[in-house]
Parts: structure tokens; sequence; C-alpha cells
């Protein structure tokens, strides 16, 4: 899988923490026919509510329709729609992969070169960690594919939107 | 003040105000079924838990109220389903209590141990697993809150059989804040801006229809619907769930359209310049193929659920709003453009006089409109041909039904030919007196949706208008109504076949009639009837029609069965072939009172 997606939009959707909750979001898109790209979830700070992370592909659905669909539901409490543009997205992948001796400095010069870490160490394998744009994601994956990958997982994307540099005040300020 | 779980359920729904319920008892349920010794709801106890949920639907359908049903776990919970998901179809606010197995039991596939909140997520506005006795009053009013605010709808609430044994500590929820539901803020003021533009669109029509949904009665909106209609003199279809919302008399009425819908509402639609949707989803019964539908039609779109504006059809004006709300926000714009309420318009089809100088006095005259849709009137009528002594035609049993029963009396419907004719053929002149399953299509709805519509409207006549094949899928809820003495009358038009599928499989399948043949005798109807505690008649020829409708109508202390034996090859004409056009519609069938 890699994250060549043309028509996308993120939904940052604030959700009760409930149980079910996921269960409610999931089975909305499946029974109205919209497709998900990718899905993360975690609390929040406010432990009431977690935050749902939905890359939604656009082209089966209108995302108006998404989002007035989704908004219906009685556990979500708020939806902000992103524009890939408009948004700082990140996502983390963490790889097993089978190196030899020889090969095993490489990968580390190269898990460096992406900025990311070497997190286990075994005699024939090494597991690695990068986070970055799903695009840096997908380039690292793509390296990769010169060693032998025993299992490769990403977590999905998470996205906030870019800050507005002609305002300095509130939260936007606080949080920069 | 302290009590268990299951003494604070039958408090809460007491507290709110619920007059009964429907029912039926068992293992995870028996708790919370001993405080209802004692308690001033009445409980009637049905045969089959669908029975309980078609029966929460009609008494919701006809009071306005929300109908309330209660199950206990596993399969009483499951056969509760097809109500609930015909309840989301049609919006009808709908609140079901079932048992669970104790929450320690949970996930270890325990007896009648079911997933019901997982499996009605999908069919439930909002559902509730309540692991905490205490949650119990606030989840109830929670509940009925969810359920009849914004589009209303069904909702669940599974109770574990531990929970309803806890003690609690009674409390009553003050506030809406109070109900914990931080996501739920349904919408009723539409944008004013857009009801000013809506009024400009109005006033600009020369070809307009009110597009009357079923929104219209459960925002309780039929008298503004009115004084928009003969303020500006403009046509109005009722859909099937809109069926009364309007009255059929009216000389602005334009009567049903849709796939059996009468020539005049489906051409007006699709030869409209403007379409009012009040309160209708665009449901592909009515629009047929949707890239043909009405395609010289601007459209105003006014609905409480924002996700259907746009939908299936793209407004030029959406306001997502009450209808009422919003009806009477258009009517004050209306009046300030110049066309304000005038009593002389009342029951005609002129329109008001507006004032001079004002914007509505430049409005099209909606004159040449009218002449063409009294043309179309005139020349396709809703046709059918009785011979004397020949085969009964189900329409001549709901002509006469209709001309012997009072004219409020409450109809209902199941799913096939025979909810069409009663629908095509009836006159309903008041609002919340057709009661049926239009979304779902729910086979068997007719019997248990009349019991509980006469539950809930005692001073009614309630007559189900049923077919042979819908009868035998719910009627055991006859002794229901047996032996609570609940005097529905039923109308059977047996025609001895599934008879909509025999319809189609004779239009589209090349007359390949595939498992749709039902027998007229097997069961005996009258026999049957008796057996349950009512009274049955049988009508053969169209003579014995009206001494049978006045045997039944004469019978006010139990229930009765007209078991009315029709011509099994009438079939419901006009038809829009599905998939089709609504231009291709077929009047009549060929060769047979084809109209010109």
């Amino acid at each position: 899988m890699t994250g060549q997606i043309t028509q996308h939009y993120i939904l940052s959707v604030l959700v009760e923490n409930k149980a079910g909750v996921l269960a409610r979001v999931a089975g909305l898109f499946s029974r109205r026919g919209f497709n998900i790209y990718s899905l993360a979830v975690a609390p929040t700070n406010d432990e009431r509510f977690s935050r749902i992370t939905i890359i939604v592909d656009v082209e089966s659905a209108p995302l108006e329709q998404v989002v007035r669909q989704l908004d219906k539901l009685v556990n979500v409490v708020e939806i902000s729609q992103l524009d890939p543009s408009d948004a700082v997205e990140r996502e983390l992948l963490l790889a097993m992969v089978g190196v030899s001796v020889a090969e095993r400095s490489q990968l580390i010069e190269l898990v460096g070169v992406f900025r990311g870490e070497v997190v286990n160490v075994g005699l024939d394998r090494l597991t690695v960690m990068v986070a970055g744009t799903p695009e840096t994601i997908d380039n690292f994956e793509r390296l990769l594919e010169s060693y032998e990958i025993i299992e490769i997982q990403r977590t999905g994307r998470v996205a906030l939107p870019k800050l507005d540099h002609s305002r300095f005040s509130g939260a936007s300020a606080a949080t920069a | 003040m302290k009590m268990t779980g299951a003494q604070a359920l039958i408090k809460s729904l007491e507290t709110q105000g619920v007059e009964v319920m429907f029912g039926l008892p068992g293992g995870a349920i028996l708790p919370v079924y001993d405080p209802i010794i004692g308690s001033s709801i009445r409980h009637i106890l049905v045969r089959h838990e669908q029975g309980a949920g078609h029966m929460a639907e009609g008494y919701a359908m006809a009071t306005g109220r929300p109908g309330v049903a209660i199950v206990t776990s596993g399969p009483g919970a499951t056969n509760v389903v097809t109500p609930l998901s015909n309840a989301y179809m049609d919006s009808t606010p709908l609140v079901v209590v079932s048992g669970q197995v104790a929450t320690a039991a949970i996930g270890t596939d325990a007896f009648q141990e079911c997933d019901i909140t997982g499996v009605t997520m999908g069919i439930t506005k909002h559902n509730w697993l309540v692991t905490d006795a205490a949650e119990i009053p606030r989840t109830v009013a929670a509940a009925f809150y969810v359920a009849t605010t914004g589009r209303p709808g069904p909702v669940l609430i599974d109770v574990p059989k531990d929970v309803s044994n806890a003690l609690m500590e009674w409390y009553w929820p003050q506030t809406v804040e109070d109900l914990d539901l931080p996501g739920y803020r349904p919408v009723t003021e539409g944008d004013p801006a857009q009801v000013r533009r809506a009024v400009e669109l109005l006033l600009a029509a020369q070809r307009p229809v009110i597009y009357a949904g079923g929104g219209v009665l459960k925002s309780r909106a039929t008298d503004a619907l009115r004084e928009l209609a003969e303020r500006t003199g403009m046509p109005v279809v009722t859909t099937l769930m809109a069926r009364g919302a309007f009255p059929d008399s009216h000389p602005l009425c334009l009567g049903m359209p849709g796939m059996h819908g009468n020539y005049t509402a489906v051409t007006a639609m699709q030869r409209a310049d403007l379409l009012v949707a009040l309160g209708a989803r665009f449901d592909d019964r009515v629009t047929g193929k949707v890239a043909a539908f009405a395609p010289e039609a601007k459209v105003i779109h006014v609905d409480i659920d924002p996700a259907e504006l746009g939908k299936v059809r793209r407004p030029d004006v959406a306001i997502a709003g009450d209808c009422n709300v919003v009806l009477e926000a258009m009517l004050e714009a209306l009046d300030a453009a110049g066309l304000g309420h005038d009593e002389r318009c009342r029951w005609s089809d002129v329109g008001a006089l507006p004032r001079p100088g004002t914007p509505a006095a430049n409005r099209p005259s909606l004159s040449p409109w009218w002449a063409v849709l009294r043309r179309w009137q005139q020349e396709f009528p809703l046709t059918y041909h009785q011979e004397p002594g020949g085969l009964l035609k189900p329409q001549l049993v709901v002509e006469t039904l209709r001309d012997l029963s009072p004219d409020d009396t409450i109809v209902v419907g199941g799913v096939g030919q025979h909810q069409m004719w009663a629908s095509q053929w009836w006159r309903f002149d008041y609002p919340y007196t057709w009661i049926n399953s239009g979304g779902a299509g729910t086979m068997g709805f007719a019997v248990p949706a009349s019991i509980g519509a006469k539950v809930g409207r005692p001073d009614r006549t309630v007559w189900a208008i049923d077919g042979d094949g819908c009868f035998q899928m719910t009627a055991q809820e006859l002794v229901t109504a047996a032996a609570e003495q609940i005097p529905v009358k039923v109308a059977i038009l047996n025609n001895a076949y599934l008879g909509m599928v025999r319809q189609w499989q004779e239009m589209f399948y090349a007359e390949r009639y595939s498992e749709v043949y039902l027998s007229p005798d097997l069961p005996d109807y009258v026999k049957w009837a008796e057996a349950m505690g009512c009274v049955g008649i049988r009508a053969e020829s169209p003579e014995e029609v009206t001494p049978a409708i006045e045997k039944a109508n004469a019978i006010d202390d139990r229930p009765v069965v007209v078991d009315f034996r029709i011509d099994a090859f009438e079939k419901v004409f006009p038809m829009v072939p599905a998939g089709a056009s609504n231009d291709d519609i077929v009047v009549a069938p060929q060769g047979r009172e084809a109209k010109p």
C-alpha cells in the first residue's frame, strides 16, 4: 500500500469516548458506500472525547454527503474538514527488515537520512521507525524494497490545520 | 429514593408521559415486567414482538407521540428489528426497550444473548446499552428526546438483567444539558437569506408544484402548507407518506405522484419549472430515473435533515429546518413581498390578490399552467372498470369502504397492490388518517399498525386495508386485538396472489409466474378470523360489498375481518416501470381502458 491517492479529504472528527463509537463511524461509512482510505483513533487531552482522523476517498461520494451523514451520529461532536493543501499531515511507519551483517549499517544510514530510529535490533533483522509526511513515508517504503521486508505497519494519517501566519492571537498562537 | 433499575425504568417511562406500551416478556426483561403491575402505563401483550414494534409505529403515526415497545433479549430483540428498520425509513418516533443478559455474561454467547445494539446500529437513530442502573433515567429521557426531535426516528435502549436488578437513587434530568448529548443538535430554524431566495423563486415561477412529503406531517405543518398553497395558488402533490397532509378534495390538490401516482401529479412534476420540496426526500419511487426527473425545474428543498439536501437532487435553494418553522418564515416573507393572507382564496385555486406596487404584483399568472393541469386531469383520470356481475374489482371495494365509513377514518395499509389502491382511491381529507409502510415496504405492517392506531385514537374508525399475502404474515395479532378489546377492522383484498410481484412477473417477466400463488381458500379467512375472536365476513361479488361493509361498520365491540375475493388479474395503474423516466408513465393496460 502506498499513499498515492489523488482525490482525498481529511476529516478530523471529535467523538464521545464511549464504547462502540468507532463501530458506529465505520458502520456508517460501509452502509452508505463511502470509502475510507485510512483511519486513526486516539483519546484527546479531554478524556470525554476521542479524535478520529479519517482520510476519505471523495470519488465514492461527495464530501458534503459524507460530512452530513457523519454529523447525524449522536456521538459525533464536531467535524473539521481539512483540505490537504491547508493541513499538516503526518504518519508513522514501523518496519521489521531482514538484514545481513553487511547490510546493517547501510540500513541504519538510510533510516538516519529519513530522521527515523532503529527501535529494535536482532541478529539478522532490525525494526525501524520513520515518522513524516505520507509522501516521505511512501518514499521510505519504496527504498526499503531492496531489503527483505518481514513486516510493515503504518499508522494511518493524523492531521491538523496549517497555522495562519497573519494571525498571532488566541489558541493558534498559544499552540505554535 | 432508592429503587431498582427496573423500577426506575418504568418510573422513567411514566414520567415521560407514556400511556401505553406494546410488548412480550421473557427471561432478561423479567425484572422490568414486575413493576408493570401497578404502573399507570397500559401494557398490551402481543403475540409476536414484530407486532409490538408495528403497533408502536401505528400508535406514533396516528397520535404524533412516540410509540413504545418492550421486548426481551435475543430473539425477542431480533423480532423487533423489522419494525425498527421500518420506523427508521419512515422517520417514525419509536422507543424500544430490550432486555439483555447480565453484564458479566455479555460476550460469552449466553442463553438468549444477542448484540442487539450492534445489530440495530444502522437502523436506529441512536441506541444505548445501559451498564449502570444510575444511568437509566438519563438514558430514557435522552432516548425520548432523540426519538422525537430533529428528524424523528427509532431508538433502542438495551438493559442487562443485573442493571435492572441493581439499586439506584431516583432522579429525573431537568434540562437538555443533563441528557449528556454533546453531539446532538437538531436544526429547526431555516436560514432567513435562503427563505428570502425561496420566496423570490416562488414569485417568479410559471409552472410551480409543491412536492409535500412525510415531513409536513411530522412537523405538524399542514395548516402552513395549506396557507402557502392557497395564497400562491400553487398545485400540491402529496407523496405516499404525505397522503392527508393536504386535502384530496381541495381544488389545488393533484394527488399522489410516483411509480403508481396519477398522470397529472407525475407529469406536473416532470413539466414544472419549480419544485417546492417540503419534508420529502426524492425517493426513487417518486423520481423514477433521477437523471430524467423534472428536468426543467428549479428546486427549493426544505428538510430538517441536512443530509437530505443534495443527497439525490441538487437544490437551487436548500433550507435545513423544521418544515413548519420554515413555512411560517416563508409566509412572512411572502407577506413582505406583497402576497399576504387573503380569506377569499380559502378552498379555491385563485390565489391571493397581491398588493399593488409590490414584487408579488409582477408575478406571472398561473392560469396557463392550471389550464394544462386541468386538461390532464380530464384526459387521464384514475380509472377502473367494474363489470356488473363480473369479478369484484379492488378499487370498488376501496371506494365503497371510503363512502360508507366516517370521513376521518384512519386507513392503514400493508405493502403491495392493495396499498396502492388504498392510497389512490381513498379520499384523504384529514392529516394522520393514512398509515402505511413507505420506505421499507414491510409486508405484514397493516394488522399490527392498525391495532396501535386504534389504541392511540379509540374515537376513530380504523380500517386496515390488507392483502392476503400481508395478512398471513402478522394476522396473529388479531388475537391481541380481540383479547384487549381493540375493535379494528381489516379488509383483505384477497386475490390469492402475492399481487404486486405477480404484476411485475406479468409485465416484465413474460407472464412467467414464479412462486406467487397463494390460494383464495387456504387459509379460510373467515374461520381464521372467528378462531381469533373476531367477526369474519366474506364478500365475493360486487353486490356483496356494501352489505359486508355495513355489517362490519356496525360492529364496535370486537375486531372484524372481511375477506373480499377480488379479481386476481387486476393490476395497479398508472405505472412508471422501475428505473424508467417518469415521462414513460403507463396510464392503463394496453387495449383496455386505454386513454387517447
